[in-house]
This record gives structure tokens, C-alpha cells and sequence, in this order.
């Protein structure tokens, strides 16, 4: 199937592709934004006290085993669904996916073992939490960075694939500030403010450079992005993305003096605002891709399964992807509010 | 030195040493979520505190098992794809689906709960509590479920038709309920109960043997007595039958377990001995007359197949030779310690010295005896990876040695590591739990007594360590 505009979506063949890179994609948004604020607290951690490290952990404690689970429904569609683009870009990305692996190893294992182990040692665990937390973004960008640039190889690409890792960090900074700010009190929230300040920066970097690079890399891409007929419906998305970083950035100019007053007014201003970015960020980037898994090479329709393998994966999809989502929401919901309150308060009190 | 190297080596070195890391864990959790919620239950109906302190020891246990079940998972799913790329090309479309349903049924239904059961004792109420800790342990089990199924596929592969060198699906009901799944299937939930058992009255045992003499010590060590001296008969039982269905769909395997060199009748159980399989012929070899026909085919006189039907076609003799033996002999040991702990506890109701020291040196014996079973039956699988439909050396990949090589020294050095961490950990949750008893317990309803360790956290908390 050489050319994506002789698909006949009317067959099976046609849209179990267009449906699994939907469910893909769902997944792997769904990972970067929640998994992602777990990974930037994880960085955040190398800036904060011990109390304030116990309070950061405890605002990611009942969610982080669910959160890193999208990665493995991400994956693992890619690898059921597409299993020639599997092999293809994991092969690429061989050593920078070992890396993140690595990372992630650590972080969610230090994650537990940093109250578990003896006490001389927590110190050294806390580190490895910051450090694998950093090692997979870091990781993470990266790979976003070889997927714009078609896997090229040279020192351009990977220079370019490091800034990208960088930015990508700063972006799971502002997320992981944008959560501490909800869940967070005091000293800690204003911290949270002052990081999220930082961070903004970086993300509004890599968001550019994501943007610039894409449409230069391919004349397909390029076209895609500036045919005039398209062009006012598209030019949306990087207008929202500037208003969306400059309410951030007003609300992170005029939170500590809100909360010094003890007014909690729009402290979700920032997380919120940062998912829509990425949301936008990562819609942007698909767009762009479409409908291809490897730019300008390798196509969904191409990687795709036998039809009917995919077919019985989709029926229970469709059965269980919602129960996912509604349960995910019911944890999220059991344990909102703010953080301390999650493990410090109320268990001393049988009744509470 | 690594361009030297055979890649295909590195790459089933590495996809061993993840899979040996993480079968270690799954095999713990899948078990004791279903203890946990015996626990739970007991206190449900009793409101007795031992139940309550027991769960709260074991469910820390139980966190720190899944976080190092999904991390190691993880790999898993990145590694199916960049070790052996010829894997998902031949039969991506059956192991893919089944895959699929491992994570969408049963790992999310784990990963989303463990929160509730782990720190929403308060906040959901206790039914909802019990609720979750049935989900997780139910989660798991699904799992396995999943998981089994898509490895006995590979073993004894059905309903399924070649087109164009690629596995299609004919019979999902075939696929998933094939020749050798329920048997394994039976086999590992069994593992993983008497690894479960042996790891609760090792580490209750250790607790008592230090002066820890509270009632939810006690509670946990007949707990895992018990299920041990249960499960043991029924295992061996369960792996007889797994024996019979091995030899009928991968006779292979079973002549190299038992070293059966010639096709022969009345052929004799070799107990040990020393394997040679350039010379063919077992040096130093302690037999049984009969005992192997005996067991494998009910008749003293039964044919055995030998391992000279299946030349160039069957797996290396030693591994699974020795591995085979190290689980049967496990096996053996388990039983003894098992029906000779359970019958103290029911006379004395606690545990001598002797009896606990001999618990504590069990106490990873699970472990040990999963590795070699499934060492066992893994290597002799060999040289297939599908039996019949793809050989291991056609699934590998062309990722370059010296990058596999790298990575791998890197895995293992983590796992290295995390595994001494893991038991460090254990050890250091144990001593804290005995020199916390050794304050009068507090008035009152019982309190979670888990959720403490986040507050222990900071510096100045009681120092824990015996």
C-alpha cells in the first residue's frame, strides 16, 4: 500500500490502523502527561528538604504504578498493532530506550525502597530517584527528537535529539510543579511556583524547536502545515499554544502573592494550562507524522497486523479501555485534595 | 572484544537475565495479593489485630514486589520487539493479541487498585478496601492467566495456519486453551503459593527466632506453614501430570531431562549423574531400575524415546538436566519442612528453634526452585522458540553485538543490585518490626499500622534495626 490516499477506510484493513494509532496515541499522551508530572517531581526532588521530599512523594504515591502502566499499553499496541514499526524504531532507538529502561528501573524501585530501606541508605535512594527520573526524560526527549528527524544519523540530529531531551525535562518540570501546586501547601507550594518559573522556559524552547524542525524536514510535512486552504484552521493550534503559555506564565507571576494571602484562587492555572500545551504540542506532532510511523517511510497501513488479529485485540478494547479510563478517574478521584492529608493526617484518628 | 561476540548469545543472555529478574517478582505478588485478602478477610470477621498488623507487614512486602514486577515488566515489553524481531513477524498475530489482554484486563485492573489497597484504608472505607485488595489480587492472577497461555502456546503450538511463513489465527479457543496450558498454568499459581509460603514462615521465622513474639508473627508463620504442607502434595501431583503432557507433545524435552540417551524399554530413573553429550552417555550416574518408564508411562516396561530420535532437534542435556533436579529436589525439601512444620504447629501451636531455623534457610527456596522449573522447561524448548514453526536463531535481531553487549552489562549490574537491595530491604523490615514489638501494643481499635513508614521517613524518627 504505497500510497495513504488509495486506503479504502470501508474495510477492515482500512480503519483497524486508523483506530489502533488512535488508541496508541491516546496512550502515549496519556503517559507523557501523567507519568510525566511523576517523572518531573522526581526531578524537582534534588531542590527540597527531607520533609518536603516525603510531602512530594506522597503526591505521587497512589498513582505512579497506574500512570507508568500507559507506557506499557503504548508499547504494547505499537508492538501488537504495528509490529514492523516496533522492530524498526525500537531497533533505532535501541540504546537511548535501554537508558530510559534503566531509569525507569531505578526510579520506580527507589521510589519504594527509599521508606523501605534501612535508614543510612535512604539518602542514597532518594539520589536514584532524581537520577532515573532525570535519565528517562532526558531518554525520553531524546527519542522524540530522533522520531522529528526520521532517525537520521550524524552529529546534527543528535545534537538536535539532545535539546530536545532537555526540553523535555523542563516540560516534566512544569508539569510535576503544576501538580505540586495543587497538592502542596506552604513552603512547598511556593517552592513549586518558583520551579514551575524555570521550567516554563525550557518547555517553551523545545515546543519551538519541535515546530521549526518538523515542517523543514520533510516537503510533505512542509506542505501539509502551510497550504493556504488549511492555514486558518491549523494556525490555531500554535496561537492557543502562545495564549496558553502566557496565562501560565501570569498565573506563576501572581500566585505567591495570592498564596501568602492564604488564597488558593486558580492554583490549577499552571498544571492545567501546561497539559493543554502538550495536548496541543502532541496534536501538532501527529499531525504532522500522519500517516506515517517512521516519517515518510513507513506508514500505519504498512506496519499494520492481519486484520483479524487486530480485530479481536479491538473488541476488547472497546470493552475494557473505558473501564480503564473510569477507574483511573475513581483513583484520581479518591485521592484528591491535598497531598499531606493522603498519608499524614487522619490515621492516627480510627474513626476519621 | 564484543565484536567477537555471537550476538545471538548476547541477545538470549540479556532477554534471560531480564526475564529470570522478573519472574522472581510476579511469582511472590500473584500469591500473596490472594494471602493479603485472606488476611483481610480474617480481620474482616474477627477484628482481631494480629490479622490487621499481619496484612500491614505483607502488603509493604507485597509494594515493593509489584513496583519490581512492573519495572522489570516494562523491559519485558521494549525487549520482545528489539531482541527478537523475528518473533513478532512470524506469530505477531497470536502473541500480540494475547499480550494485548494481559495489559488491558489484568494490569491496569493491578496497577489502578494497588493505590486504593496500599493508602485508601481511610479514605474508601473498609469494604472498598477489601474490594481493591481482591481486584489487585485478582489482577494478577489474570495475568499469569494471559501470560501462560501465550508461553504454552509456544511450547505446544494449535489453531493457528501458516500463510506466507506468518502465524495466522484460526481458533482462539484452541490457541488459548492449548495442549499444555492448563497444566502449566496449574504449575506456576502452585509456585508461586509454596514461594509464597516459604517466603511468609521464613521471614515470620527469622522474626520469632530474634524474640519478636507477637500474635500476627505467629498468625503469618501458620499461615505459610500450612499453605507449604497443603500445596507441596498437590504440586508434585500437578507436575506428574505436567510431566505426562510434556512427554506426549515435546518428547524432546523430557529425554534430555532424563538423560535417556537410546530409545528404551524399562528405562531406569537417573537420580544423578554427570551428562556427556559429546560421549552420550551419563558418567557417574546414580539409577532407579524402571522408575523413569514407571512414572512417565504407568508401565515398568514402557518405552521411553531417546534422544537419538531427535538429532540436531533436541536441547542441550545438561541445563535442563541439572535444573530439573534442583526443582524436584526443592520439591522434596519443601515437602519435609512443610508437613513437618504444619504437624508442630498443630501439636505445640509455635515452633521450635530447630524447625524455625530450618523455615528461615527456606525461606527463598521458591525463588530458587521457579528459576530451575523454568530453566527447565524454557531450555528445552530448544532450538525452537515456536516449537516447530521458528527456531530461536531466526527471531533474533540485527542490533549490533557491541550494543547488546553494553546494555546487558548494564541491566545486570542493576539487577545485581536492586535483588541485594530487595533482600536488604526485607531483612531491614523485619528487624524493624521486632524492635517495634518490643513495645506494649497500643489500646484501642487497631490502627494501619503500614502507613507509619511515611512518616518514619524523616531523620529523626525511632531508629528501626535490631
Amino acid at each position: 500500500m504505497p500510497n495513504p490516499d488509495l486506503i479504502d477506510l470501508t474495510t477492515s484493513a482500512g480503519w483497524l490502523p486508523l483506530a489502533f494509532m488512535a488508541v496508541m496515541g491516546l496512550s502515549m499522551l496519556a503517559y507523557v502527561i501523567l507519568d510525566g508530572f511523576d517523572l518531573g517531581i522526581g526531578m524537582l526532588m534534588r531542590g527540597a528538604d527531607a520533609a518536603e521530599k516525603d510531602a512530594m512523594v506522597a503526591s505521587i504515591g497512589p498513582f505512579w504504578d497506574a500512570n507508568e502502566t500507559w507506557l506499557v499499553l503504548g508499547v504494547g499496541v505499537l508492538l501488537v498493532a504495528f509490529p514492523a514499526a516496533h522492530g524498526e524504531i525500537l531497533g533505532a532507538l535501541y540504546l537511548p530506550v535501554a537508558v530510559m529502561l534503566l531509569g525507569l528501573i531505578l526510579r520506580g524501585v527507589a521510589f519504594d525502597l527509599r521508606v523501605k530501606a534501612a535508614l543510612r541508605y535512604q539518602q542514597w535512594w532518594n539520589r536514584a530517584f532524581f537520577g532515573g527520573s532525570l535519565v528517562a526524560a532526558l531518554a525520553q526527549g531524546y527519542m522524540l527528537g530522533m522520531l522529528v528527524v526520521g532517525f537520521q544519523d550524524g552529529i546534527g540530529p543528535h545534537l538536535f535529539s539532545a535539546l530536545i531531551g532537555l526540553c523535555v525535562a523542563a516540560g516534566y518540570c512544569l508539569l510535576g510543579a503544576g501538580w505540586l501546586i495543587m497538592k502542596s501547601e506552604g513552603a512547598l507550594q511556593q517552592k513549586a511556583v518558583v520551579w514551575a518559573g524555570r521550567a516554563l522556559w525550557g518547555t517553551a524552547l523545545g515546543v519551538v524547536a519541535v515546530s521549526v524542525a518538523t515542517p523543514l524536514l520533510s516537503p510533505r510535512i512542509f506542505d501539509k502545515w502551510f497550504a493556504w486552504e488549511r492555514l486558518p484552521l491549523l494556525a490555531i493550534i500554535p496561537i492557543v499554544t502562545a495564549a496558553l503559555f502566557f496565562i501560565v506564565w501570569r498565573s506563576l507571576r501572581r500566585l505567591p502573592v495570592r498564596l501568602g494571602e492564604g488564597n488558593e484562587y486558580g492554583i490549577w492555572v499552571p498544571f492545567v494550562g501546561t497539559v493543554g500545551i502538550f495536548v496541543l504540542a502532541f496534536y501538532g506532532l501527529a499531525y504532522s507524522l500522519f500517516p506515517y510511523l517512521v516519517v515518510d517511510r513507513l506508514s500505519i497501513w504498512q506496519a499494520a497486523s492481519a486484520p483479524e488479529s487486530l480485530m479481536i485485540v479491538f473488541m476488547g478494547t472497546c470493552v475494557v479501555l473505558p473501564m480503564i479510563i473510569g477507574y483511573n478517574i475513581f483513583v484520581y478521584r479518591v485521592f484528591g485534595g491535598k497531598a499531606q492529608a493522603l498519608d499524614y493526617g487522619g490515621w492516627d484518628d480510627p474513626i476519621a | 572484544m564484543m565484536e567477537s561476540l555471537d550476538p545471538l548469545l548476547l541477545a538470549r543472555l540479556q532477554f534471560a537475565a531480564n526475564i529470570s529478574f522478573h519472574i522472581l517478582f510476579p511469582t511472590i505478588t500473584i500469591s500473596l495479593g490472594w494471602v493479603l485478602l485472606y488476611f483481610k478477610w480474617r480481620w474482616n470477621r474477627s477484628h482481631d489485630a494480629r490479622w490487621m498488623d499481619a496484612y500491614g507487614f505483607w502488603v509493604k512486602i507485597f509494594a515493593l514486589s509489584f513496583a519490581m514486577g512492573v519495572v522489570s515488566g516494562i523491559t519485558m515489553s521494549f525487549q520482545f520487539g528489539t531482541n527478537w524481531p523475528g518473533y513478532m513477524k512470524t506469530v505477531g498475530n497470536i502473541a500480540g493479541p494475547l499480550l494485548a489482554y494481559e495489559v488491558l484486563t489484568a494490569f491496569f485492573l493491578e496497577a489502578a487498585f494497588l493505590g486504593i489497597m496500599l493508602f485508601g484504608f481511610r479514605r474508601v472505607g473498609n469494604r472498598m478496601h477489601t474490594l481493591a485488595t481482591l481486584l489487585v489480587a485478582g489482577g494478577t492472577t489474570l495475568s499469569a492467566f494471559w501470560i501462560l497461555a501465550l508461553n504454552s502456546w509456544m511450547q505446544t503450538p494449535v489453531g493457528y495456519e501458516m500463510r506466507d511463513g506468518v502465524a495466522h489465527a484460526v481458533d482462539w479457543w484452541a490457541i488459548v486453551f492449548n495442549p499444555s496450558m492448563p497444566y502449566r498454568l496449574m504449575h506456576m499459581l502452585l509456585a508461586s503459593g509454596l514461594t509464597v509460603a516459604f517466603l511468609m514462615a521464613g521471614v515470620s521465622a527469622w522474626r520469632w527466632l530474634r524474640g519478636d513474639r507477637g500474635n500476627d508473627v505467629l498468625a503469618a508463620l501458620r499461615t505459610g506453614v500450612m499453605i507449604g504442607a497443603l500445596l507441596t502434595p498437590v504440586q508434585i501431583f500437578v507436575g506428574d501430570m505436567h510431566g505426562l503432557n510434556t512427554l506426549e507433545h515435546q518428547p524432546a524435552k523430557i529425554a534430555a531431562i532424563e538423560a535417556v540417551w537410546e530409545t528404551e524399554r524399562g528405562a531406569p530413573l537417573v537420580a544423578i549423574g554427570w551428562p556427556d553429550e559429546a560421549a552420550r552417555t551419563t558418567h557417574y550416574a546414580v539409577e532407579v531400575p524402571k522408575l523413569a518408564s514407571l512414572i512417565l508411562t504407568h508401565d515398568p516396561n514402557g518405552e521411553l524415546r531417546g534422544l537419538d530420535q531427535f538429532e540436531g532437534e533436541h536441547p542441550p542435556v545438561k541445563p535442563v538436566f541439572f535444573a530439573f533436579r534442583i526443582m524436584v529436589g526443592i520439591g522434596m525439601l519443601m515437602l519435609l519442612t512443610g508437613v513437618w512444620g504444619a504437624w508442630q504447629m498443630w501439636r505445640r501451636g509455635e515452633p521450635s528453634r530447630l524447625l524455625a531455623r530450618a523455615l528461615m534457610l527456606m525461606t527463598f527456596s521458591g525463588w530458587v526452585a521457579v528459576l530451575a522449573g523454568w530453566y527447565t522447561t524454557e531450555v528445552g524448548r530448544q532450538p525452537w522458540l515456536v516449537t516447530g514453526i521458528l527456531r530461536t536463531a531466526d527471531a533474533a535481531s540485527a542490533v549490533p553485538a557491541a550494543h547488546i553487549g553494553l546494555t546487558f552489562v548494564g541491566y545486570m549490574v542493576l539487577y545485581v543490585l536492586l535483588l541485594a537491595a530487595y533482600i536488604g530491604a526485607l531483612r531491614h523490615l523485619a528487624a524493624k518490626a521486632v524492635a517495634e514489638h518490643g513495645e506494649p501494643e497500643a489500646e484501642g481499635p487497631p490502627v494501619m499500622p503500614f502507613m507509619d513508614e511515611t512518616t518514619v521517613a524523616s531523620p529523626d524518627a525511632p531508629k528501626g534495626g535490631a
